[in-house]
């Protein structure tokens, strides 16, 4: 499993590819990737700030927890931190297991508990000034499924 | 002793890191000192959803605090 924090841009296609490459046993990868909103002209970019050291171990925990609860084979988390513009990936999620119900279930739970938990700090900057956003009750109930 | 405040701490503080010589000995004494200086992020770091991490590890209640300790002010958390 791997947990990687960037300040810099990455291809989510060559990520996925990488991410199947020799899987023989795997029968099922899912993947999300969340992308930076332009909110049609009201973001021009998005901060997020990471605690590096904590951050990565952070997400290293929920990803263990996920491995374990979804027998999962392998999973991969990329996050970005610093300034990202609209249109840039912000984060990818991909998860291998044998069979697609775990795969799938796998992503979208480390998904709820990226959003929610995971240890970055977002601010949205637009014309209209910067603001910084935290977990909407959305985000919450979403995680809620979970317990 | 340094201090890390993230999110919107260290936009209302005006500074993201600062060492604190000599080294209060809990937390509370750490606040008061924090407060003392700006009466406004002493509030904040009191308010909700603000977690203390000592040397990268959440910890809850009153504190001692190592004098070599990094202390960090975490503000909610969004990911994604």
């Amino acid at each position: 499993m791997t947990v990687r924090l960037t300040s810099e841009s990455f291809d989510p296609g060559a990520e996925l590819t990488a991410f199947c490459a020799g899987r023989t046993e795997s029968g099922a990868v899912a993947s999300f990737v969340g992308i930076a909103r332009g909110e049609r002209g009201a973001a021009t970019a998005l901060e997020l700030q990471a605690y590096p050291g904590f951050t990565d171990a952070e997400i290293g925990r929920m990803v263990e927890a996920a491995v374990a609860r979804f027998s999962l084979h392998d999973a991969l988390v990329i996050h970005r931190h610093g300034s990202i513009a609209p249109g840039e990936p912000i984060v990818m999620v991909a998860t291998a297991a044998a069979h697609r119900r775990e795969a799938f279930e796998a992503c979208d739970y480390l998904m709820d508990y990226l959003k929610s938990r995971a240890p970055f700090w977002k601010k949205e900057h637009g014309p209209g000034g910067e603001r910084w956003v935290e977990p909407t009750a959305r985000d919450l109930d979403d995680l809620a499924r979970w317990d | 002793m340094r201090v890390l405040l993230f999110g919107r701490l260290g936009d209302l503080a005006g500074w993201r890191e600062r060492a604190f010589d000599p080294p209060p000995p809990h937390l509370a004494a750490l606040k008061a000192l924090i407060a003392a200086d700006d009466a406004a992020l002493g509030a904040a770091l009191d308010g909700p959803g603000v977690q203390v991490a000592i040397d990268k590890a959440i910890v809850r209640g009153a504190t001692q605090l190592p004098p070599t300790a990094e202390i960090a002010f975490l503000p909610p958390m969004s990911g994604g």
